[in-house]
């Protein structure tokens, strides 16, 4: 049975560690932070400007000053911190946020993400995806393993326009876990949802990946 | 002296449109702050609007939405040109950009943002790994260190940056609020004449000079705004009785 979206979101959040930074992305992303570990310490960085994002606003307590990079209200925690764009991603470019979990449109077998257009359709732009895979040291993709039509995501070479080439560690799907030790390295598959088999995963890809246990 | 170094109003305006006049003309590059519609300087886009200038090469992360923001330019067809990084939730701009009628250039948002804060500190370029192997980086230098792709981007200035604060002073001192800080501050040090509009005008000495954001040297106009509508983009909350984040 494969895995819904949440638990795509709870998988992503056994990749947390204490004291991360951590910048979730809009969509599945956004539910990782309903799934950090109790007494884990992980600051979730708002690329528009903050760190240290705190949960949804009450009802009446909206602050319209106050907004995640999804546009959407949130708070503040003791902890919290404010800053412009240009410091926003100079921690992103810079290396120091730990963890990336974006959504993916499009994943290769060497890593090549595509999520921000697709050719022939209205182009709203990349708003800091670029930056967050070029920057942050370790990327994970959470994504549907196929399309609507049932068409490979995960592939050979990606066909859509790319965010980033060579990029993503980590690629969760509802069918499987893929990881690699390092950018230059293959995937491999490293967990299955339930009642998915190996073989099912090879016929909904067409990217080459190792497997853990042969 | 401790207060008022001389007599007149000096960078302080009574109105947006005053602040914008004889400077705000056709075809000129302006930078507008601001995050969806978090921190927008909404007083003087209505007054460019109101203006009517036209040809404007508008440079800004976001494009308002219909109405609101730099939507309300957009319906006006006083745009030529946007560099932004998303442009998501505004349909006249889908319409327009479709029939052709306006020139997008797209920008991953750090890109921006650095290229902005580079033409501001008299940086002509800098290389980045952000686009690197993407169309983003096609007919720019590409430069390989340690054999990694590093991409040459460019500073941006522009002609008049309009901008938004929580408190400023007369001296044009700058304090903004929580996350309506983002692209403000880098933007006010980025364009010849740069025009701020805030909630409260405070006299000089009213702000702790170890706390102002965006010193005064930045700022040439300054405007009280009055009634902000701040409208919100994506109303989130949670119910009283609810402990997580509901998504």
């Amino acid at each position: 049975m494969p895995w819904t979206r949440e638990q795509l979101a709870e998988r992503a959040a056994r990749e947390l560690r204490d004291g991360f930074y951590v910048n979730l992305g809009i969509g599945i992303p956004t539910l990782v932070a309903n799934y950090i570990p109790a007494g884990m310490k992980v600051l979730l960085q708002s690329e528009n400007g903050m760190l240290g994002m705190g949960p949804f606003p009450y009802e009446g307590d909206e602050d319209p000053d106050l907004i995640n990079a999804g546009k959407q209200t949130i708070t503040e925690l003791p902890l919290s911190s404010y800053f412009s764009s240009a410091d926003s991603f100079g921690m992103i470019r810079g290396g120091h946020i730990d963890l990336s979990v974006l959504g993916g449109m499009e994943v290769s077998e060497r890593g090549d993400l595509a999520n921000w257009m697709v050719p022939g359709k209205v182009v709203k732009g990349m708003g800091g995806a670029m930056d967050l895979v070029a920057g942050v040291p370790r990327v994970i993709v959470l994504m549907e393993h196929v399309a609507r039509d049932g068409s490979p995501k995960f592939k050979a070479s990606c066909e859509l326009p790319l965010t980033g080439a060579g990029v993503v560690d980590m690629l969760i799907t509802d069918l499987a876990v893929f990881s690699r030790p390092d950018r230059h390295a293959a995937f491999e598959l490293v967990e299955l949802a339930p009642g998915v088999s190996e073989a099912d995963v090879r016929a909904r890809s067409t990217a080459q990946f190792g497997s853990a246990n042969g | 002296m401790a207060t008022a170094p001389h007599a007149g109003n000096g960078k302080v305006f009574p109105s947006a449109r005053a602040a914008l006049a004889g400077i705000a003309r056709d075809g000129i590059t302006v930078m507008s702050g601001g995050f969806g519609l978090c921190g927008i300087p909404e007083h003087l886009i209505a007054a460019l609007r109101d203006l009517g200038v036209n040809g404007l090469t508008v440079i800004s992360n976001n494009a308002g939405i219909d109405e609101l923001g730099l939507g309300q330019l957009l319906k006006t067809r006083q745009i030529r040109k946007m560099i932004s990084s998303y442009v998501g939730e505004n349909k006249e701009f889908e319409r327009q950009y479709l029939a052709g009628e306006l020139e997008i250039e797209f920008n991953p948002q750090g890109t921006l943002a650095e290229r902005i804060r580079a033409g501001g500190a008299g940086i002509y370029g800098f290389y980045t790994r952000t686009g690197a192997g993407t169309q983003v980086a096609n007919g720019k230098e590409t430069r390989l260190v340690d054999g990694e792709p590093w991409v040459l981007e460019t500073g941006l200035r522009a002609d008049l940056a309009i901008i938004k604060a929580w408190k400023g002073d007369r001296e044009g001192n700058l304090v903004y609020r929580k996350t309506a800080r983002n692209f403000n501050p880098v933007m006010a040090t980025a364009a010849r004449v740069t025009v701020a509009e805030v909630e409260q005008l405070v006299e000089i000495g009213e702000l702790d000079p170890d706390q102002i954001h965006t010193p005064g040297i930045f700022v040439q106009r300054i405007v009280q705004g009055l009634d902000y509508k701040k409208p919100i983009e994506q109303r989130t909350v949670r119910k009283r009785s609810a402990h997580a984040l509901d998504a």
